[in-house]
């Protein structure tokens, strides 16, 4: 299995289906490369064996029989009928869920999967599940058409706006798997990125105690001072690409989704309504809390809140990031991301 | 009804009448080209714009390859990056492919190869070149005010968000596809009424055959699209929301319309190239098809079937799963149709006289991986597996297998092919050779690593990707630059061979294919005297009786 799965490249197989599939796969794809090696040396074989003798050397005519006709269409729609029969039932074994699944919900959005669960915990772009139980995605889109795609258990399905998908999949070895979207949604479309955590059962009950911040390989510096030579502004940067805000913000002064971090703090800032603010601690607090509630002029409300999936020092880590970016030097000239129109859209969708 | 088409006639065996000039030489200002309605020039003219879209395209491939040498960002930005496949595909698809072997070699071929004098309509046959260019101005157009940045596949809702210049790019497809009706009614009469004496449907060559079930698909698949992308327009310039669920639209109802014309557009690409692929076998093997009307008939077989497959693109896009496993069977059906040709082919050779020149070479290449392609397309009809490799690079290498290793490489074998019968003069074959292997070597190259890949997870249309995946992508670009000079050398002996090649004479390659019983270059209404086409297009069991000029 291991060796069909590295001549393949294929990824492990954490999911209880991934074994079968990927059986499947060996056994088309070797007949696959059976039929076209056949085809091209048979092909080759004759080009030596009947070569061109004379310029103007005659040939007899040969016609196919109907028995060996009919023969050849058996044969190959025999094969590929055989290969639909299984991959239709493990189709719909993939697509259909165990009745006692747990149930968590999916928020998809440019550029982040949000996760809740059960028991009214949220979590962006990392879902954690135990061991051994099958899980089934209910899943919405916010905006466009993004696809959820575990390649470590051969699961993927569309996320449509307007319209609730689902996916089921039942983790068979404990780690972590990325999550990555497949259908094209937009200028940051690749960094659309998560992963699956996948907990033993004892693990899982604690993390489902205490949070991530009880576990063993959580990184560790997640309360301000917690680590001795915890530097407040390098927590900041590794929470900030942690929870993907770098995907929208920059920290260099280029524009892009949303406004840059640079020279951003105690700066006075205008807002869609017209109102004039300074990017305080409690302005950028609420923004992360409230998104919709301050957006500055010329941006989209885009931003999913943040509330309950910061903690406490991870928030008072990015101020602090953004505070030592207020005296950043001016944006490299030349170097401009090309002109980005998203932000001139406003909600609803006609441009301007 | 069939016509004789001829000026005038002489009896078989006569000398050519040098008086006779070539279409070439009849006039020779640019205004008697603009203005032509003869077939062979609209061919000629088609020909020389899809190479430049052709190189076009090419040169945004080699972008994209280029930014995939590293992770990161490494040449361009994320928007440009998108920019650039998008006009990739589109270029690629609507500009070079879909009219690529029917607009050039079928206008060309077709009415030669029926006897014929011209097309049906020869002026419906220049207007549809200036539709053509009209869209394809529009298409480009767009790059030049915000590009487009939705991938060729259009899909809302993002098409009807995204801020580029979508319309604009939607409404040069869409003014394209007038052109691709226009072309495919014309043949389809030309087909039907135009056939000369002694040419009845079993004596036509097999590549009006599949240029008649191409044209078939053309006629009644490009409405629906033409439909859909207005669709996309109003929705972006007007917020109609047809495709948009905050107003009551559908986005997955767009994906059925779309491919139902994009799915039986593949087989718009890709059966002209089964059409090429059987003259050329025929003609080096000098030997008769094994067997001819399971070629015939397997054309129109896969215009028919072709129709009902596209559910197969959407496995995952939340479709019942009683109508996904129906498109399955569906698509493995529309296989087996394209396996009998593959088998025909190979058993052509059998008991043949073979000489392996670069057309033939070409479509050795061509069987090896449009099978390879072909059946990795069978493979993602077993449904389970798709679900794994749906938009990701394992797509990407199997439809290039199909576009570049099928509809490419038949294109380079119709254009050696048909080479000295369009220009009257030969290319330096040793150079061809070389070329085509070259481009067979760096095509493999390029593609193969991207199954890897896909098995692997990665996902089509990443600007930045993992970097584990890194190995692989670097030798797909170099592959990329292998591909590139084998296609470069190739552009530059051809231009050589315009001027210096030495003269072909009538029928250098010895064809008993009707379009190759004149001169090189073909006088202007094709045939000087009845062309003797009681001795079939792919009779090699007698001497032509007038081989020897």
């Amino acid at each position: 299995m291991e060796t069909l799965r590295m001549i393949l490249a294929l990824p492990r197989g954490g999911s209880t289906i991934a074994d079968s599939i990927d059986l499947l796969h060996g056994f088309v794809i070797g007949v696959t490369m059976l039929m076209s090696t056949y085809v091209f040396a048979t092909a080759a074989w004759f080009t030596i064996r009947y070569h061109r003798k004379r310029d103007d050397q005659l040939t007899e005519r040969v016609t196919a029989t109907r028995r060996g006709e009919a023969f050849i269409i058996a044969g190959i729609l025999g094969t590929f009928l055989l290969w639909w029969v299984i991959g239709f039932r493990q189709y719909v074994d993939v697509r259909d869920p165990p009745s006692d699944a747990d149930i968590v919900y999916v928020d998809a959005k440019q550029w982040m999967w949000k996760f809740a669960y059960a028991d009214g915990r949220v979590s962006n772009d990392v879902l954690t599940v135990p061991l051994g139980r099958p899980i089934k995605l209910v899943m919405i889109s916010r905006d466009v058409i993004h696809s959820f795609y575990v390649p470590g258990f051969r699961v993927k399905q569309d996320v449509l706006p307007g319209r609730y998908t689902t996916l089921w999949f039942e983790a068979k070895e404990a780690g972590t798997y990325p999550i990555w979207c497949a259908e094209y949604c937009g200028v940051s479309h690749s960094a659309m990125r998560g992963e699956v955590r996948v907990l033993e059962a004892d693990e899982y009950a604690r993390w489902k105690r205490a949070g991530d911040a009880k576990l063993a390989g959580a990184p560790p510096c997640r309360l301000p001072g917690a680590c001795g030579e915890g530097n407040l502004v390098a927590e900041g940067r590794a929470v900030a690409e942690r929870r993907q805000c770098v995907a929208c913000h920059t920290l260099d002064g280029q524009k892009h989704i949303g406004p840059t971090w640079a020279r951003l703090y105690g700066s006075e800032v205008t807002l869609e309504d017209g109102r004039r603010v300074v990017a305080d601690d409690a302005y950028l607090t609420r923004s992360m809390m409230e998104p919709n509630a301050d957006v500055v002029a010329g941006y989209r409300q885009m931003m999913p809140s943040y509330r309950g999936a910061l903690s406490a020092g991870e928030v008072a880590a990015l101020v602090e990031l953004i505070r030592s970016l207020r005296d950043a030097p001016a944006p490299p000239s030349g170097i401009a991301l090309p002109r980005l129109d998203v932000t001139a859209v406003k909600e609803g969708g006609a441009p301007p | 009804m069939t016509t004789l088409p001829l000026t005038h006639a002489a009896p078989p065996g006569a000398p050519r009448s040098a008086a006779h000039a070539s279409y070439l030489d009849t006039e020779t200002t640019l205004r008697s080209w603009l203005l032509t309605t003869d077939h062979k020039r609209i061919g000629v003219l088609y020909l020389g714009t899809l190479l430049a879209t052709m190189a076009l395209g090419g040169f945004f491939a080699m972008a994209i390859r280029l930014e995939h040498l590293t992770p990161d960002p490494t040449v361009m930005s994320a928007m440009t990056y998108n920019r650039m496949f998008t006009l990739h595909g589109v270029i690629m698809v609507w500009l070079f492919l879909i009219p690529s072997i029917p607009s050039a070699f079928g206008n060309f071929m077709l009415p030669m190869m029926l006897g014929a004098k011209d097309v049906a309509f020869p002026r419906l046959n220049l207007l549809s070149w200036y539709v053509f260019i009209v869209g394809a101005v529009l298409v480009l157009l767009s790059t030049f005010v915000g590009g487009i940045d939705t991938g060729w596949t259009f899909y809302p809702p993002y098409s009807a968000l995204s801020p580029t210049a979508v319309p604009l790019a939607l409404l040069g497809v869409f003014i394209v596809g007038f052109s691709t009706i226009l072309t495919g009614l014309n043949f389809i009469v030309t087909t039907h009424t135009m056939r000369a004496e002694g040419v009845g449907w079993m004596q036509m060559p097999l590549f009006v055959w599949s240029i008649y079930a191409t044209s078939i698909i053309q006629v009644l698949a490009t409405p629906v699209l033409g439909m859909v992308l207005l669709f996309v327009v109003v929705d972006n310039a007007l917020g109609w929301g047809l495709f948009d669920p905050s107003r009551g639209g559908d986005p997955v109802l767009y994906q059925h319309l779309f491919w139902f014309y994009s799915h039986p557009a593949v087989y718009i690409m890709v059966l002209p190239g089964m059409g090429v692929v059987s003259e050329v076998v025929a003609t080096y093997a000098r030997k008769n098809p094994y067997s001819y009307k399971a070629i015939a008939y397997s054309s129109l077989g896969i215009a028919f079937v072709g129709f009902l497959t596209w559910g197969h693109h959407m496995f995952v896009a939340g479709m019942s799963t009683f109508d996904a496993g129906a498109f399955g069977v569906l698509s493995m059906l529309v296989a087996v149709f394209s396996a009998i040709k593959v088998f025909n082919w190979t058993w052509t050779l059998k008991r043949g006289a073979i000489a392996l020149k670069t057309p033939l070479l070409y479509i050795f290449a061509f069987l090896f991986l449009f099978v390879f392609g072909g059946m990795t397309g069978v493979a993602t009809a077993a449904m389970s597996l798709d679900v794994h490799w749906h938009d990701t690079y394992f797509i990407v290498a199997h439809f290039h297998f199909i576009m570049v290793g099928g509809t490419l490489t038949a294109f380079l074998a119709g254009l050696h092919y048909w080479f000295p019968k369009m220009t009257g003069r030969l290319y330096p074959e040793r150079l061809g050779m070389l070329s085509a292997a070259l481009v067979f070597a760096g095509f493999f190259v390029t593609f193969f690593p991207q199954f890897l890949l896909g098995n692997a997870g990665m996902p089509r249309r990443y600007f930045n990707y993992p970097a584990e995946f890194q190995v692989l992508h670097v030798v797909s670009t170099v592959g990329s630059w292998v591909l590139a000079v084998g296609l470069m050398s190739t552009a530059i002996y051809f231009l050589w061979s315009l001027r210096w090649g030495p003269e072909a004479g009538p029928n250098p390659w010895g064809s008993r294919s009707f379009e190759w019983r004149t001169a090189s270059p073909p006088p202007k209404h094709n045939f000087t005297r009845t062309p003797p086409f009681e001795i079939g297009p792919y009779d090699y069991t007698q001497p032509l009786p007038d081989e020897a000029p």
